[in-house]
């Protein structure tokens, strides 16, 4: 249970939001047509004349785009409908040319499915999805590149969407966010959608409706189009503060579509489109039914990789690695795919089983390696670093041929020059002194260069011995084996 | 029973982007209600336990292959725009 609570003057107020998510397939072509998908064309190059609704031009459906839609809903554990119906959906903008919107209304191909959220201290909960249907994008209208016009791209008009419409499950602004980012994980793993919301490949409307806790439902609102999961959050907390207002103020809620404004940090009604909302649905007359079979359903389940909830769970069953470490991982299906790499490399190398080395490789990876890969900007793909080269510096550390202090070095080096660990000690002569003799001898002289200090250690300042274990890495560069050190060292200092 | 006032075919009209004048909204009224009194009768047939018909002939839905084998035709496209510049469409401001 959520306790978000918004503080009114005559008490607290919980908030219901609900999420219609946008999630642009991942296809080489269009819905219904032969037009390239590409992002970042030459405006208009990519449109067919069914795009662009010549009279006379007839859709035909992308069996791929009806795979991923299929292959969507089975990763959401949700019913898959054999039998769908696109409908049409009419409104008027300058850029839907057709005047309708391919959609599905009463029938949709995907039926109730569930996103289990992760929440801070590894709670889970369970959010409804009421349906996926599949929809044509529309056009792009470019407001601000001309005084008197509106310039206008059909590129995107049929591209096929995915629209994931949730049920009103969540109560506060970190579980919309929760659900946004586990849907978005579960799409980029199962490559049915890219989730990049900045080139708005992923886009959510927002409902969002105040009510007494145990009161039934509030009246809600639409906050459309919203582009980033923070902004959702903003949007959520505002239109909340905004509703509750108005009722303590003996104000009712209009059921209404409002745009959020991050800059002036509000949301506005957009009454221009009230009038649109009368769709007059109706089944499109130029297509007959979605239709499929049990093994097209069975094909689409096979081609599914393991997902993100099951692979966390084996991280943390068959590895040892802690809920944190684990949920890191496997964020991104490219991290959990090197750390794969990484364990599987390091257990050849080492000899040692995979679950040995699997707790020191994910520490390595998510410690070292993400905090160098975000200092510099880059995405686990851009590594320069390969899942090879980090078993090889593992495993140097492992057999004691350099300190576990060396090897951040020896990473720094690898991460800026992409060279291998083991020419990297070679190179700089940076391997691990394990010789007893040649530490010894080390050790005399730092104790005979610090009497003083030898003398208050022997009259009872025990904490000193790691004043002498540091003066000892110092001299040699911090190449000794500090196991060593420390074993040598103790009977030299107590005479 | 269906019955179309002026305000619904005002409104069917304004939706549609139909443009209608005044004194033409009571005799539209009358002839859609005549048409839709006239489908009306359909619904005399008992239509229980019948699936509905998607098409009148036995045929399913053609699916494509998902290959890029159209596009790349903008002069087309915009052959017929009003006012075409720099490869869109240009359209009278639309602001929200």
């Amino acid at each position: 249970m959520s306790d978000y609570r918004i503080q009114g003057a005559t008490g607290d107020w919980e908030v219901v939001i609900g999420l219609e998510v946008h999630a642009q397939v991942i296809s080489n072509a269009k819905l219904f047509s032969g037009a390239s998908t590409e992002f970042g064309a030459e405006p208009n190059a990519q449109v067919s004349l069914v795009d662009a609704a010549m009279p006379g031009m007839l859709p035909t459906i992308n069996g791929e785009c009806v795979r991923q839609a299929v292959r969507t809903g089975l990763a959401l554990g949700a019913q898959i409908n054999k039998y769908s119906v696109f409908d049409r959906k009419n409104y008027f903008y300058a850029d839907l040319p057709q005047g309708y919107q391919i959609s599905q209304f009463k029938h949709p191909i995907v039926g109730p499915g569930i996103v289990t959220l992760d929440l801070d201290g590894g709670r889970t909960k369970k959010v409804g999805v009421e349906r996926i249907h599949l929809e044509q994008d529309a056009g792009k209208s470019m407001h601000d590149q001309h005084p008197q016009f509106t310039y206008v791209d059909l590129n995107r008009s049929g591209v096929a969407l995915m629209e994931i419409v949730s049920d009103p499950d969540m109560r506060s602004p970190e579980e919309a966010g929760a659900y946004l980012t586990k849907l978005r994980t579960i799409l980029r793993y199962i490559g049915s959608c890219d989730g990049n919301m900045e080139q708005g490949s992923m886009r959510a409307d927002v409902n969002v409706s105040v009510r007494k806790v145990g009161d039934p439902l509030g009246t809600r609102c639409e906050i459309k189009n919203v582009n980033s999961i923070r902004f959702v959050r903003q949007a959520i907390e505002i239109e909340a503060s905004r509703q509750v207002d108005i009722i303590e103020a003996g104000g009712t809620i209009d059921q209404e579509t409002r745009l959020f404004d991050p800059v002036k940090g509000e949301t506005r009604s957009m009454r221009s489109k009230e009038e649109a909302h009368d769709y007059r649905y109706f089944p499109d007359p130029d297509l007959l039914p979605l239709e499929f079979d049990d093994a097209f359903i069975d094909a689409a389940r096979e081609s599914l990789p393991e997902l993100p909830d099951d692979k966390k769970a084996r991280f943390i069953n068959e590895y040892g690695l802690n809920d944190y470490n684990a949920s890191v991982l496997v964020a991104e299906k490219d991290q959990s795919d090197y750390f794969v790499s990484l364990v599987s490399a390091l257990a050849t190398a080492t000899k040692k089983s995979e679950s040995d080395v699997a707790v020191k490789a994910s520490n390595w990876l998510t410690g070292d390696l993400f905090g160098a890969l975000n200092k510099a900007n880059k995405s686990i793909d851009e590594t320069p670093v390969s899942a090879e080269q980090g078993a090889e510096l593992l495993a140097l550390v492992e057999d004691g041929t350099i300190s576990g202090r060396i090897a951040k070095d020896v990473f720094e080096i690898m991460f800026d020059t992409g060279k291998g660990a083991a020419s990297i000690v070679e190179e700089k002569g940076l391997k691990q002194v394990s010789d007893t003799g040649e530490i010894e001898k080390i050790i005399d002289e730092v104790i005979a260069a610090n009497p003083n200090q030898l003398e208050q250690y022997r009259g009872g300042k025990d904490k000193l011995i790691g004043f002498f274990v540091g003066q000892v890495m110092k001299a040699t560069g911090g190449k000794a084996n500090p196991g060593m050190v420390n074993q040598l060292l103790k009977p030299k200092l107590d005479g | 029973m269906s019955n179309i006032d002026k305000a619904t075919v005002a409104k069917i009209a304004r939706l549609a982007r139909i443009k209608t004048e005044e004194d033409k909204l009571e005799p539209l009224a009358g002839e859609l209600n005549n048409i839709l009194g006239w489908v009306e009768q359909l619904s005399e047939v008992n239509t229980d336990n019948i699936e509905p018909m998607a098409s009148v002939v036995d045929a399913k839905l053609r699916w494509r292959t998902d290959e890029v084998t159209d596009g790349a035709k903008a002069n087309s496209v915009l052959k017929n725009a009003p006012k075409p510049e720099y490869g869109f469409f240009a359209v009278p401001k639309v602001i929200e």
